[in-house]
């Protein structure tokens, strides 16, 4: 390996944010390589900084801590030979197709003559003559990902740096696109040496990539980097593709653990506070309904997704609740309800109320937050106090995230109350939740 | 085709007070102090041209005061263009920028005419004087919100976007790809209520008679008030007829045409049902010439500019690196301001320390006069122009007939017809308190009546359905569905509003008509009275006491229903 050197290299990266009791870390120590002609995926839950890693290896940001080199040389700025095709397309929209594409050669000073028909073989090539004049308002999700496809193959990166390029797309186009993406790649058809894609879905990651690097997140790290040996074309259906992504998804939802390890710390004390994931109550109950009905309690992880038509990052979330809450166990790729979720599933609505209150009432955020509001004259607290104070635990996004979740949650299980007008969080006078009086 | 226009002067984020307003508040009081300075050199005795009521005039008058406003107007650009730049991009520009933007987008911008006519009259021959100081009045009325707009455009671009650009290394071209555009649509609604609060200005600007110091410059407003003051009904008309087809064919062949053509800098990724139309703009889209302009002469100067500009560019960045040199120069120039600060504001206090109780007396009830006048406006305004602008607002009907007749109407600057009002309302027993009250009504009345009606067309038929299925009675319905709906127009309104209001008072409280001095008690009687007598201090401590108070009662009132209303009652 010394004398061929990785066209990309990452040395012990990180990334944080904030200085003092304020500092949080976004990445933490990723070392990752990428060679000439590997096509590699970044999976793993949201706020795992996967797409702050792809922004480091672009140059569009400075990581905090080691070193990104580029066929061995330190890289300062933007990175000449990447480019990034984005979720969201991030097309102008106010210049047309052909001008969007023409754009990204106008930026490096070619003829308008050269770089018009560039431009128009590159838009022949993904399949969108004919729309060379359109507006991107115009355009459906799919032919608008081509246009962004298009505009990063015309400066002809060696690098080609993909942000979840199909998760904001329909069903069919995504997968039409895949293909294409995986011809032009496979056939090598683009001068492009190496690609990396983030993405959160799994079975796309396994169809299209020579390895998924898996994330983790609180703080961002790489947990596994897992190589696919199965040849092109791959086969969705076949036994090997689905053993692949069992693997991954064991890999990505670990496995639930002992108790104090899922709580966690709480806020102020010592040990790892535990976030909650941030999902609602409707879809919570959705999947302990649907996991209810299941033969045995349980559900293959990589099947759910498909089944409940939620997106993998979701899905994630929504697991990681049952575990928290003792609802579900997640081990081996797999998804059991517990007796405590059967009882759950079975229950009427206020009996569920009852149950949940009873289990957030253990989560060391929960008991944290109410001892705060027993405390507090008239048991009552601003919104504000307790974002601070939270503020010291997570990043600013973030913590405000928690309170919204802290609250849903709360309102549900009738444990706490808030006005929003007065912006004030309040204990539901005693008697009237359904949990009946609160220990003192 | 309905039109529902939005006056909306984008409001700054509620923030606490910090060192930036400091330095802002000296900066004003030197600025103010450095004017009244010059002014003590003003001539004491000033003579304006004569004002001919010839109608075969007007062509050349209009064509003057067209002039000034353009005038002002492109260097509003050339002004907010680089400062909402630094103020964007350097952060610590920033927090020295944003909170002068934020007090100089409240100040009554005519309580500064006196000072600013004063000093540059002093410095400057008398022609060219007051002719520059219209320029800047018009400049500070409308440079401010435009300012804003970009500012707030730039700082909202979103994060892909920008992304892209870096990723692509767009460099400089990032202005022409990303930035201008996308601030487009913003600097255009601005740049329209800025030529509206322009006419409000020149019209006032162009006559300005204190005393013996008559200030006038040919144009518009000057033919009107001569007009008005001989008494000269017929070339009253003809006055306000040309501006009104100035308004009109300005609104029909640039406004309206430069917001259909906008249209396509919209950010939504969805085909507006209802987009800006023009007669003007389709006529010359479909246009042989214009196509031939536009494809081969525009292009390839453009393309020529471009390409032009870009390897200077090159070139220059290259070689600017690491300026030491650079960074104490600004060290230096810091340091001066500072010290420039410090001592205008020292001589501006000794000057205020000088002013007799009495005089600080009259000032207090200066004010409190003014702002009952301002508050009796508003109130008048306000009952109206809401039942008038629901009614407006929720039937197509009625807005068809109506609509055309109050954009023309609107589109008359308050101050061409007060000179009208003073005809007319002279006679009556306190007949300048009336005309004064009328002035700021006209001045205030349309920015709400447009805000209303398009509050009024904005609530969903849902909820319409859902108060006539729960069948509440009429004011049932007001109380909870009409005013909760409106109160976020109303109060965009009646900030707007009452900026106008304040500016009405300085040429409405004090008015030489037909060789006769009439005045009220008010701030801006007092200001035009130190004027016209030649108190300086007065016009000093009355001119800071007038913006301290505008920006307080923004402070205390306006912008803290601004948040409630963003919070409360906004419908998504």
């Amino acid at each position: 390996m010394a004398d061929t050197a990785p066209l990309l290299e990452l040395r012990h990266v990180g990334q944080s944010y904030g200085v003092g009791a304020r500092r949080f870390v976004a990445v933490q120590d990723v070392s990752l390589s990428v060679s000439e002609g590997e096509f590699v995926t970044l999976v793993g839950p949201s706020g795992c900084g996967k797409s702050t890693l792809l922004r480091i290896i672009t140059g569009l940001q400075r990581p905090t801590e080691g070193q990104v080199l580029y066929r061995g040389q330190p890289l300062r700025g933007v990175n000449p030979h990447a480019t990034i095709v984005f979720q969201t397309f991030a097309l102008f929209p106010w210049l047309t197709v052909q001008q969007n594409v023409e754009i990204a050669l106008k930026a490096r000073g070619i003829s308008p003559a050269v770089r018009t028909a560039r431009a128009v073989d590159l838009l022949d090539r993904v399949g969108l003559d004919g729309f060379e004049s359109a507006y991107p308002r115009e355009l459906s999700g799919g032919m608008r990902q081509k246009v962004g496809f298009a505009r990063a193959m015309a400066v002809e990166p060696e690098l080609l740096c993909l942000d979840e390029p199909f998760s904001a797309l329909d069903v069919l186009s995504a997968e039409s696109l895949r293909g294409d993406l995986l011809e032009l790649w496979t056939t090598g058809r683009i001068p492009t040496r190496a690609i990396l894609m983030v993405t959160h879905n799994i079975d796309e990651a396994v169809f299209m990539a020579d390895r998924v690097v898996v994330m983790d997140k609180d703080p961002g790290r790489v947990v596994a980097d897992l190589p696919i040996g199965l040849p092109h074309p791959r086969n969705r259906k076949s036994l090997d593709f689905l053993a692949v992504v069992d693997h991954v998804y064991a890999t990505l939802a670990g496995e639930t653990g002992p108790e104090p390890v899922e709580l966690g710390g709480a806020p102020g004390g010592p040990g790892r506070i535990r976030s909650l994931p941030h999902i609602t109550i409707h879809a919570l109950t959705g999947l302990i309904e649907h996991l209810a009905e299941r033969p045995g309690l349980r559900a293959d992880l990589h099947r759910l997704d498909d089944d409940l038509g939620v997106d993998t990052d979701h899905l994630l979330r929504l697991t990681d609740a049952t575990e928290l809450l003792g609802f579900a166990t997640v081990a081996q790729g797999d998804i059991t309800l517990t007796p405590l979720g059967e009882t759950f599933a079975e229950a009427s609505i206020l009996v569920r109320k009852e149950i949940f209150a009873t289990r957030i009432r253990r989560l060391p955020i929960f008991t944290w937050l109410l001892s705060l509001l027993r405390a507090a004259k008239g048991q009552r607290l601003e919104w504000s106090v307790v974002l601070a104070a939270l503020e010291l635990e997570f990043p600013a996004e973030e913590a405000e995230r928690q309170l919204d979740t802290i609250v849903n949650w709360g309102r549900y299980a009738e444990v706490l109350a808030y006005d929003d007008s007065a912006e004030v969080l309040y204990l539901e006078p005693v008697g009237s939740t359904a949990t009946g009086p609160i220990p003192a | 085709m309905r039109i529902t226009r939005l006056f909306r002067v984008e409001q700054p984020a509620e923030r606490p007070f910090t060192w930036g307003d400091v330095i802002v508040l000296l900066v004003i009081i030197t600025l103010i102090y450095a004017g009244v300075r010059l002014a003590y050199n003003a001539p004491p005795a000033v003579r304006g041209p004569e004002i001919s009521l010839a109608p075969g005039t007007l062509p050349w008058y209009t064509f003057r005061s067209l002039g000034r406003m353009a005038a002002a107007y492109a260097l509003s650009m050339a002004f907010s263009l680089v400062y909402g730049y630094l103020a964007a991009y350097s952060r610590r520009a920033e927090q020295m920028l944003l909170p002068l933007l934020d007090v100089l987008q409240s100040v009554p911008i005519l309580s500064f005419l006196p000072v600013v006519l004063l000093s540059f009259s002093a410095i400057l021959p008398q022609a060219i004087a007051a002719e520059f100081a219209a320029i800047v009045l018009i400049f500070t009325s409308q440079v401010w919100n435009i300012t804003f707009a970009w500012y707030q455009s730039l700082t909202t671009i979103p994060k892909e976007l920008r992304e892209v650009s870096d990723v692509f290394r767009l460099g400089w071209l990032r202005l022409r790809t990303l930035e201008l555009p996308f601030a487009a649509i913003s600097l255009i609604w601005n740049s329209m209520m800025g030529w509206a609060g322009g006419w409000f200005f020149l019209m006032a600007a162009e006559i300005f008679t204190v005393g013996d110091r008559d200030f006038r410059l040919p144009g518009l407003g000057a033919y009107l008030q001569a007009a008005a003051n001989r008494g000269d009904l017929r070339a009253v008309g003809f006055g306000i007829g040309t501006l009104v087809v100035l308004i009109v064919v300005l609104d029909q062949l640039v406004w309206r045409p430069l917001l259909a053509w906008s249209d396509r800098f919209k950010l939504e990724m969805v085909e507006n049902r209802t987009p800006p139309t023009s007669w003007f703009y389709d006529a010359w889209r479909t246009s042989r010439m214009a196509h031939w302009l536009g494809a081969r002469v525009a292009y390839q100067v453009l393309e020529a500019a471009e390409g032009w500009i870009g390897r200077r560019l090159a070139v220059t960045v290259a070689s600017s690196s690491g300026s030491r040199a650079g960074r104490w120069g600004w060290y230096a120039a810091l340091a001066l301001g500072a010290a420039g600060l410090l001592y205008g504001s020292a001589r501006a206090v000794e000057v205020l320390l000088r002013i007799p109780p009495g005089q600080w007396a009259a000032i207090g009830v200066g004010l409190i006069a003014t702002l009952l006048r301002v508050t009796a406006a508003l109130a008048i305004a306000l009952a109206w122009t809401v039942p008038l602008g629901v009614a407006i607002g929720s039937s197509p009907r009625l807005a068809t007939w109506l609509q055309p007749v109050i954009q023309v109407t609107a589109s008359v600057p308050a101050t061409a017809l007060f000179p009208v009002f003073v005809l007319a309302l002279a006679a009556l027993p306190a007949g300048l308190n009336l005309a004064a009250v009328l002035l700021m009504l006209m001045g205030t009345q349309w920015y709400l009546l447009f805000n209303i009606i398009a509050g009024a067309s904005a609530i969903p038929q849902d909820l319409k359905y859902t108060s006539a299925l729960l069948q509440l009675d009429r004011r049932e319905r007001w109380r909870t569905l009409v005013l909760p709906a409106l109160f976020p127009y109303i109060i965009t309104g009646a900030i707007t509003a009452s900026g106008g209001a304040w500016n009405a008072s300085i040429v409405a409280e004090y008015i030489e008509f037909g060789g006769r001095t009439l005045s009220t008690v008010g701030i801006g009687a007092l200001i035009s009275h130190a004027t016209a007598s030649g108190d300086y201090p007065l016009l000093l401590a009355a001119t800071l006491a007038m913006v301290a108070t505008v920006v307080t009662v923004n402070r205390l009132v306006w912008r803290r229903l601004y948040g409630v209303a963003a919070e409360r009652y906004r419908m998504e």
